[in-house]
């Protein structure tokens, strides 16, 4: 409880984000004041104590498990903790968590610009609020509906697809089908795309407004069509909104559980077809192999749970650090 | 396609421009076109001839238009084409998965749906409803706002008012971050503390700690935004008049941005809502009503939905009881949203 926040000299900086500074210091030693201070930054450390305890619980639990593993915990193909020896590994789940993601993100992202776009340039201007508004309640559907739909009403619907694929680009191997019900990667990954398109949607929809007017009428002004005024002054100035915004929605897409153990068909191996049921991701494989699981078996899926907790923290840091380079940029232009 | 009716009017100044209704021309034909490719080869699903469809449009007004009226202008409606494609595309799925969830929860939604238990009903036959999941739902969210709104609102409280330094750098990072933690590792977390080290079974309010951690993020997140909108002169007019800071934040800051906090909170308890994973995890489900949240397992609305779904062995029943949970989760979910935002906009202009 000292008072070295309440005498930093930093000049006062511009703007309702920095409090003119209190200078004096003499309001911390009132008790209300300290009390106060006190509470609050305590909530601060809270928030630092609890990331710090997440990792740490999580490593601990982790290192148990993988210490006991005698297979390579990184490459095995096996996932059975509870066997003699016990030999489990993330392989599969990884191939699959990074598979449907990537499908999600190939599928979504496009769609999305697309969409803000619509929203902010093409459609009349109360129909674009209408959708915005919609898309918004649309980002707010929890994904056990999500998850419902994709099972009783996306996979039964898929058929049609597949079959096409199968007819057409089955000689890949890659879209090889051999009739069966379409819980695979492919469909988990539609699904995940339309999941994470309204928070991709909504982010990017609010950079491509924040577009200064300016660049747009002289693009227009020397004879440009829409689509060139798009592509010359929105979408460079919107690349690096639009990139953060992905990474959040991959950040999602990664770490999505109900929707994915409810559509995919999971088995520990991973198949050359994307449309073939089989594979699986690490939150999928949490949520579905946990009501069996011994204490052994829960600190295997938790060591699985740490690497999804690694990947997505570099996701989300990454985007995080794209939005705060932007906003220095954009800062410094204003 | 006669060339009289697309009549390309040219002048000195102006290229030649196709008519307005050029569009939905292209968008029918191709429609009709597609329909009938399908209809020929024998495609019976829906998605292939709308597929068909969509590129016979791009193509086709991509071909006429670069031919009458120049190959900038053909990418211009190119690219418009897609945006509006790209539009239709998401629209579909998305539009059915709320109509499908309305038509087959309005089914067996009703009273007694709403007040009655599922617990002698066998997972495949009629009957049955959502109290218990109701209650539960209501008990963990509760919780879960109790736990995270103080610390959430104090810790946003602390970066706005208090935080210079590296303490707060620090704390404004991790509470990026914790914006990101899936919601399965959130409980995975609960679940090594709460019961393979604390050795307690589960219950309501382990699994709304979980939801906690999901919470407090979001719920700075806002309440920062709001505080930063105070006006700074409010705050000097106080501290100006020799009141202290702490009340000053009290009767001053927090009244006047209160609107926008508990509009972020509504939010926040809209998103956790439906969370499913941790739930799983740490509150397992039941048939029955446990009022008590702090022993023995609960259930919740998006818990109900899942076990009607794994449990059902195909039986429409218990499908149609899913959809209905469903669809009481979102009328909920998205009743909060509105009243939020409808609390927002009442609060905003001052």
């Amino acid at each position: 409880m000292d008072t070295t926040t309440q005498q930093t000299t930093a000049p006062p900086a511009p703007g309702p984000a920095a409090p003119a500074d209190k200078g004096t210091g003499r309001g911390a030693t009132r008790p209300g004041d300290r009390i106060f201070l006190g509470l609050s930054r305590g909530s601060g450390i809270f928030v630092l104590v609890l990331m710090a305890a997440i990792a740490s619980f999580l490593t601990y639990r982790a290192s148990l498990a993988i210490s006991k593993d005698e297979a390579n915990f990184f490459t095995s193909f096996e996932w059975n903790p509870t066997g003699l020896p016990p030999e489990f590994g993330i392989a599969v789940l990884a191939f699959g968590t990074i598979v449907s993601s990537v499908i999600a993100m190939a599928i979504a992202v496009p769609i999305s610009v697309g969409i803000a776009l619509f929203i902010t340039h093409y459609a009349p201007r109360r129909l674009g609020g209408l959708i915005a508004y919609v898309i918004d309640l649309l980002a707010a559907v929890p994904s056990i509906v999500y998850g419902l739909w994709g099972a009783l009403v996306l996979v039964p619907h898929m058929d049609g697809l597949y079959g096409w694929l199968d007819d057409y680009l089955g000689w890949t191997g890659l879209f090889a089908w051999d009739g069966g019900p379409a819980r695979s990667l492919l469909t988990v990954g539609i699904l995940l795309a339309l999941m994470i398109l309204p928070i991709i949607t909504n982010v990017s929809r609010e950079v491509f407004r924040q577009v200064p007017r300016m660049h747009e009428e002289a693009a227009l002004a020397l004879g440009a069509t829409r689509w060139e005024v798009i592509r010359m002054s929105v979408l460079p100035f919107g690349r690096s909104g639009v990139i953060s915004a992905s990474m959040l929605g991959l950040g999602r897409a990664l770490g999505e559980t109900m929707a994915v153990a409810m559509v995919l068909s999971p088995s520990f191996d991973i198949t050359a077809s994307l449309l073939d049921p089989g594979g699986g991701t690490f939150a999928q494989n949490i949520a579905s192999k946990f009501n069996e699981a011994t204490v052994m078996g829960q600190d295997a899926l938790i060591a699985s749970g740490m690497v999804l907790f690694v990947i997505t923290l570099l996701v989300n840091g990454g985007a995080r650090l794209i939005i705060a380079r932007r906003k220095e940029y954009s800062g410094a232009n204003a | 396609m006669s060339h009289a009716t697309l009549s390309p009017k040219r002048d000195s100044l102006r290229g030649a421009t196709l008519p307005k209704w050029f569009a939905w021309a292209v968008a029918a034909a191709s429609l009709v076109l597609g329909y009938g490719i399908s209809a020929a080869a024998g495609l019976d699903s829906d998605i292939q001839w709308a597929l068909i469809a969509a590129v016979l449009f791009v193509v086709g007004s991509y071909a006429l238009s670069s031919k009458i009226e120049g190959s900038r202008q053909a990418k211009d409606r190119t690219a418009t084409s897609l945006v509006w494609v790209a539009f239709l595309l998401a629209v579909i799925p998305l539009a059915s998965l709320l109509w499908e969830t309305a038509e087959r929860g309005v089914k067996v939604l009703d009273g007694y749906f709403l007040t009655h238990s599922m617990g002698v009903v066998a997972d495949a036959e009629p009957g049955g409803g959502i109290y218990h999941a109701i209650l539960g739902t209501l008990e963990q969210v509760g919780l879960a706002t109790l736990v995270s709104v103080p610390i959430g609102v104090l810790t946003a409280i602390y970066l706005v008012e208090y935080g210079r330094g590296k303490l707060a750098k620090a704390v404004t990072f991790f509470v990026d971050v914790m914006t990101g933690i899936p919601s399965i590792v959130a409980g995975l977390f609960i679940l090594s503390l709460w019961v393979l080290i604390l050795k307690m079974g589960p219950s309501g309010f382990a699994g709304s700690l979980a939801l906690s951690i999901l919470m407090i993020p979001v719920v700075v997140r806002s309440t920062e935004e709001m505080l930063k909108l105070v006006p700074n002169e409010l705050r000097e007019a106080s501290l100006a008049l020799g009141v202290p800071k702490w009340r000053t934040i009290l009767k001053v800051v927090l009244p006047t941005s209160v609107g926008g906090i508990i509009t972020g909170v509504m939010l926040a308890i809209a998103r956790i809502t439906g969370e499913t994973a941790p739930v799983l995890l740490l509150v397992w489900g039941t048939d029955f009503i446990n009022a008590n949240p702090f022993q023995d397992p609960q259930e919740s609305l998006p818990m109900y939905i899942y076990l009607q779904w794994a449990n059902s062995g195909g039986s429409g029943a218990a499908f149609d009881r899913a959809w209905a949970a469903a669809l009481t989760l979102i009328a909920f979910i998205m009743i909060l949203n509105l009243v939020a935002r409808g609390i927002a906009r009442w609060k905003a202009p001052r």
